[in-house]
């Protein structure tokens, strides 16, 4: 009886491994050779761990055979192009050959995801190389650049310092001390009205006809192109000044100022801030402010008090952005507060000059016409500490999220 | 303190929605009701107006009277916001203030509101609800640690803390236990017994054993279909519910042979 079952079961192997009764026999549930076929299929069509090494290998030697042959000397874009379709291509023919279809096609996307995200990087670190690489040198050997300001400095000694190796002269401060004191004004104007604008749309709105208008509004005002914000603060400016001083000469310089500048930065700032606030206030869950409400808590003291502390990582990181994206601005301050030579510190008076205007002067009107390296290294080293700046806060903004995050105690 | 509640002729409603409506219960003090009913039969909803948490949702308002302990609290001119002071609720999930610690969690109710307490005032208050809440002994240690690292029964119970260290006169319950394994559910219920010494406790469940282990009466909550108002079928003694219901209705659901 039993081996005639185990006859008939090796014959059929699927489903029949069954007596009449319909009992399962303990010994044929797992038959050998079923077993030892379910192994190989487990490790068979793997392909061996070094192929990668081996494909990026012989990629690398091809293509730069390649480059020598059609270029008639090295190329490193053609190298890298040449040599990147070649590894993704032969990873999945390898891969199609000694593995499986799917398994191919897993890999191939692999590939182009990690590929795409090597392209994104590189003019990321492009930049940050050559910003570095021209800035640092100067700002290095003449530290003197980050106290000193342009005023009086004049084409002969731009001339000096390239033609007979006099130290260079002039500086950045006024640009440094106008993008730090636009950026303050701005940033005072921008974040209390973005935040109560925000919570104005989350807690008050309710949804209603007025806070979808506001929302409309403000992700139209994202897109707004940054020299129109200056021509509108300009605008505004001139009609208030014309308004309440008179329309002089003198009257309509003085619309020219660090102020303007803030105003017109502001109209970038506060949609961003807004929106960003408004999704952070949207995220606190609805527990905690009913929470909050059942213990007696007035609404106010509860935005206050629960929902502002909860949202404040996200919100904190928002706004540093917010900043770090306006302190780079260079056509709207250009338009509103001028450009001049010496350090200003007032906002409220006088012409002045923001790092980014800075680097634009110097690269297009050199100090010197006729000898423009000083005036080029002076843009240089203003743009490294730009980036050094906005990169700043940009980690400014990491930490504060990370140290207004909410504690888990894990 | 143990205010009993009584409401003459309520309705809830989510804008023209009636969700609950006709709602005529008398709860007594020192007890523990619980509400029980199928999920959309207005049980929550009847619970979040009886400390006016439901006008909270945009659109939504209730009509009718709602005493507590012969004054109306749904009048128009009484302040929603003292009467959730009088009247305290814990939630369905757990929610404890994620940015505070476990002492400041607990007297949350006076620092939110600006109440300066004393250091011996607010070590007193403390005690006193953690003790209440059955949580002293297992957080005492770590009052300075953030609430939410605290394991979900834990935390329920700082809720029940929380609530209990303003001093309300009613307790509302909204699912306490549905969201907690069957150890800090046990825990929580012991707990409800004991609140139910000192506060008046409502609480709605699911659970129909849980309703008939901790509940002195029961309410069964009925709604006739999808669109209709949710209605207040039978109350009574739990065991007379659970036991000997009156209405057929309530019999099918606690037979399981609802629907």
């Amino acid at each position: 009886m039993s081996s005639q079952i185990r006859s008939r079961a090796n014959s059929k192997p699927q489903g029949s491994q069954q007596d009449p009764d319909g009992r399962k026999k303990p010994e044929d549930m797992t038959p050998q050779t079923h077993q030892k076929s379910r192994l190989d299929s487990l490790t068979a069509h793997r392909k061996p761990t070094w192929t990668w090494m081996a494909a990026a290998a012989g990629s690398a030697i091809l293509s730069l055979l390649i480059t020598l042959v059609a270029f008639e000397s090295f190329s490193v874009i053609g190298f890298g192009v040449i040599a990147g379709v070649l590894f993704v291509g032969s990873m999945y023919v390898v891969s199609r050959v000694l593995e499986d279809r799917l398994k191919a096609t897993d890999e191939l996307w692999r590939h182009l995801v990690w590929t795409s995200f090597i392209v994104a990087l590189i003019p990321l670190i492009s930049v940050i190389w050559s910003v570095v690489s021209q800035g640092l040198p100067t700002l290095i050997s003449n530290p003197g650049l980050l106290t000193a300001d342009m005023a009086g400095v004049a084409g002969a000694d731009d001339i000096a310092t390239q033609n007979e190796g006099a130290s260079l002269q002039g500086g950045i401060l006024h640009g440094l001390v106008g993008t730090i004191m636009i950026t303050l004004m701005a940033s005072v104007i921008s974040i209390p009205v973005g935040l109560f604008a925000s919570i104005y749309l989350t807690e008050y709105g309710n949804r209603n006809a007025f806070s979808r208008g506001i929302r409309f509004f403000v992700d139209v005002m994202t897109g707004i192109p940054s020299i129109v914000a200056g021509l509108f603060a300009f605008a505004g400016m001139t009609l208030i000044v014309e308004l309440t001083i008179g329309s002089s000469p003198q009257a309509l310089q003085s619309v020219k100022t660090g102020f303007t500048a803030a105003i017109a930065l502001s109209v970038l700032m506060i949609p961003v801030v807004v929106r960003s606030t408004e999704e952070m206030l949207q995220v606190v869950a609805d527990e905690l402010r009913e929470a909050s409400y059942a213990l007696g808590v007035r609404k106010w003291r509860t935005i206050m008090k629960v929902v502002l502390p909860t949202a404040m990582s996200g919100i904190a990181s928002g706004v540093t952005l917010a900043i770090a994206r306006v302190a780079g601005e260079t056509a709207p301050i250009l338009v509103t507060a001028g450009y001049v030579a010496m350090t200003n510190w007032n906002p409220f008076s006088e012409w002045m000059t923001a790092l980014p205007v800075f680097i634009y002067r110097q690269l297009i009107n050199p100090t010197a016409p006729a000898a423009g390296d000083p005036s080029t290294a002076r843009a240089w080293a203003g743009a490294l500490v730009l980036i050094v700046i906005v990169m700043g806060l940009n980690l400014a903004a990491r930490a504060i999220a990370k140290y207004f995050a909410p504690k888990t105690g894990k | 303190m143990a205010k009993r509640i009584q409401t003459v002729d309520l309705d809830c409603y989510y804008g023209d929605f009636l969700a609950v409506s006709d709602i005529n219960i008398d709860i007594e003090p020192r007890s523990v009701t619980a509400f029980i009913g199928p999920s959309g039969c207005g049980k929550t909803t009847f619970l979040r107006t009886l400390n006016r948490m439901h006008e909270v949702t945009p659109g939504a308002r209730a009509e009718g009277k709602i005493l507590l302990d012969d004054e109306d609290i749904n009048a128009p001119n009484v302040d929603p916001v003292r009467v959730r002071s009088t009247v305290g609720m814990v939630f369905q999930r757990p929610n404890p203030f994620p940015t505070m610690s476990i002492r400041e969690n607990v007297l949350a109710g006076y620092q939110l509101n600006g109440i300066r307490l004393s250091r011996s005032e607010a070590d007193n208050v403390l005690e006193r609800s953690l003790t209440g809440a059955n949580l002293w002994g297992e957080v005492k240690d770590r009052l300075d640690r953030p609430g939410g690292g605290l394991s979900g029964g834990q935390q329920q119970r700082l809720c029940i803390a929380r609530t209990i260290a303003i001093e309300p006169d009613v307790i509302l319950m909204d699912e306490p236990a549905s969201a907690l394994d069957p150890i800090s559910t046990l825990a929580i219920e012991d707990l409800i017994h004991e609140l139910k010494k000192d506060y008046t406790v409502v609480i709605v469940t699911h659970n129909m054993q849980q309703a008939a282990r901790v509940a002195d009466k029961t309410a069964f909550f009925n709604l006739q279909a999808i669109g209709e108002p949710g209605k207040l079928i039978e109350y009574d003694d739990t065991t007379t519910i659970f036991n000997n219901p009156a209405n057929q209705q309530t019999e099918d659901y606690i037979s399981g042979r609802f629907g």
